[in-house]
């Protein structure tokens, strides 16, 4: 064997490999061609956006348009608008909601009875499974004019107008209602995390002193940070991308100003309006760069902690 | 171990912002289930939170249960949840039995090219128009066939069939089994609680689902329960759930009548909820380590 080993023959081993796994390879054929038409099939269809599609000549017959629908979208008048309200939401949401599922897993992990733990959690998962639908609904019965949030604010001496009528109160209600749709549910990771933190540094710390707080902050928040920093590079590489279905679901023509994102305006331009090929440049410029950041935050993270996603 | 009044006021002040959490937490599906009992007349004159319903009336939910289209909607969430499970649960744990194999020189490929698909993708337009070029829109296929694998599951799914010991195969395999056998006879049957999480994880998405049914169909006998409630619950209208009744009649019902249909459309995956939750949070607990 010997030398003819080292120097592998290439088509024999693949003869190999596939006589031995050929069932293997068979079985693999559903999720390839989902794959390549329902995956792969969209990016090569996003050609259009350097295209004037059209329905009647298809992608490739529809006519060459350049960078043009690109630098319509640079230059028109939506871009600044969509663009901020992409960055502000994401940041929002980053600053506020991010924390708020590691402050409740902090506030589960200091409570000693199971049950009770048990209890906080499960009734905090439950709006996660609730649909979309439903949570929307909620949220904007709830936050008409006359709705409880309403009632609230009027006995507090506001003015008792319907907030998602209203520009000004879009971002605050949004970023509340993914708070409380998200906290318990997001939560459950850095609970995970917490309990497989070594019991003896707490020991440790006890003899050494320490109190509550002071264990807290010494061994219980060191012990969760390489979760935390893979949640925020995900998170980073989310940056630019708002969902659209809670943003189309709760917003009206009289608040695009502050509430219309990114995603939101391609769904808008590209399946309402039929504009294909100007919405799939968006859509591809918002790809593009989120796969950027995502990219980035996780050669910064892997610099800095060596945490990474890859 | 002693504990200091400090630690004890601690706990206290712990308890009553996990208390007032829970509460914020379930307090509007308290509220819509006391509104969907309520009188009409007097759930409009309420102001101020509800703590009780107003008198015990089930009108709201006998409308509800007339309603053709809730019913239509019914059957066709169920169609579809039923279909998607099939093909989702067949696929998904095919593939991930595949890719959880040593020694099979494509899998690095493979693997590659599904998990590139998490971070880019080729968007909403194009998405749509390759649906629409294999003449899927206007059926309930659509919401099917285009999803039958959430590379997020076939991940926590791989990593769980990776895990069963190689020894239980090899036995398998000295007896002459090929790789199906293997699969059906002994990795799933392993693998009873991952493949409950995952049914679990795709019956939910599918019954919440409304986004792609609300761009792939057209005609109204199809639209799932999701996009029913949309009309009721975002677009306001009560319609054409209240034809015939007059006026006065169809304000008093229709304000019970969008919380009655809420609780109509969500107690069943609530239902599942207390059975599954633990089963939820491995699922995460799994996907967490090599997501």
């Amino acid at each position: 064997m010997g030398k003819r080993a080292e120097r592998t023959d290439w088509g024999l081993f693949l003869r190999k490999d596939w006589s031995r796994n050929k069932l293997l390879y068979a079985m693999m054929l559903p999720a390839l061609a989902y794959y390549l038409v329902f995956q792969y099939g969209p990016m090569y269809g996003a050609v259009i956006a350097f295209k004037d599609y059209s329905p009647a000549e298809g992608i490739l017959g529809s006519p060459w348009a350049g960078l043009s629908h690109f630098k319509d979208f640079f230059e028109g008048f939506y871009f600044e608008r969509v663009f901020t309200n992409t960055v502000l939401i994401s940041v929002y949401t980053l600053l506020f909601e991010f924390p708020a599922p590691i402050v409740l897993a902090l506030l589960i992990n200091e409570v000693r009875s199971r049950a009770f733990r048990g209890f906080v959690q499960s009734v905090t998962y439950m709006p996660y499974f609730v649909s979309l639908i439903v949570i929307c609904g909620i949220v904007k019965d709830f936050t008409n004019s006359g709705g409880i949030i309403q009632q609230v604010v009027a006995s507090l001496g506001g003015a008792d107008t319907a907030l998602l009528q209203n520009p000004d109160y879009f971002r605050p209600v949004y970023v509340a209602s993914e708070i409380w749709q998200r906290i318990g549910w997001e939560s459950i990771i850095y609970i995970a995390a917490l309990s497989s933190i070594d019991t003896e540094q707490y020991e440790a710390a006890r003899i050494d002193g320490a109190g509550r707080w002071r264990q807290m902050r010494s061994v219980t928040l060191p012990g969760l940070l390489p979760t935390i920093m893979i949640m925020f590079i995900l998170r980073m590489g989310n940056l630019l991308n708002v969902g659209f279905e809670k943003i189309i679901l709760l917003y009206n023509s009289s608040i695009y100003e502050t509430a219309d994102v990114i995603s939101s305006y391609v769904y808008r331009k590209g399946l309402i309006e039929f504009d294909w090929s100007f919405s799939a440049a968006v859509g591809l410029f918002n790809s593009v760069i989120n796969l950027a950041l995502l990219v980035l935050a996780n050669y910064l993270s892997r610099r800095v902690n060596q945490n990474s996603l890859w | 171990m002693r504990r200091t009044i400090g630690d004890r006021l601690g706990d206290a002040v712990i308890a009553a912002i996990l208390l007032a959490l829970v509460i914020v937490s379930a307090y509007p599906f308290l509220y819509v289930l006391l509104a969907s009992f309520s009188d009409g007349n007097q759930l409009l004159a309420h102001s101020g939170l509800l703590l009780r319903s107003y008198g015990f009336h089930l009108d709201a939910y006998e409308t509800v249960f007339r309603n053709s289209a809730i019913w239509k909607g019914y059957l066709n969430t169920i169609t579809v949840v039923a279909g998607s499970l099939l093909l989702n649960m067949l696929v998904t744990s095919m593939t991930a039995y595949v890719l959880s194999r040593r020694r099979v020189y494509w899998n690095k490929a493979f693997i590659f090219l599904i998990v590139f698909t998490m971070f880019f993708n080729g968007g909403l337009v194009p998405f749509y128009l390759v649906v629409k070029g294999i003449g899927l829109i206007d059926s309930l296929a659509a919401l099917i066939v285009p999803f039958a694998v959430n590379t997020f599951n076939l991940i926590i799914m791989r990593t769980a069939f990776a895990s069963v010991p190689e020894s239980l195969e090899e036995s398998a395999t000295i007896d002459g089994a090929n790789h199906f056998t293997v699969f059906w006879r002994i990795i799933l049957p392993l693998s009873l609680p991952v493949l409950a999480v995952i049914t679990l994880y795709y019956a939910v998405e599918k019954w919440n689902a409304w986004f792609y049914a609300s761009l792939f169909l057209r005609d109204r006998e199809l639209f799932p329960l999701q996009l029913i409630l949309r009309e009721i619950l975002i677009s306001n209208s009560t319609d054409s759930m209240l034809g015939g009744a007059s006026v006065d009649q169809a304000v008093l019902v229709s304000e019970s009548l969008k919380y009655a249909t809420i609780i109509v459309a969500t107690v069943p995956i609530l239902c599942l909820y207390p059975f599954v939750q633990k089963y939820f949070v491995k699922g995460v607990m799994v996907g967490a380590l090599k997501g």
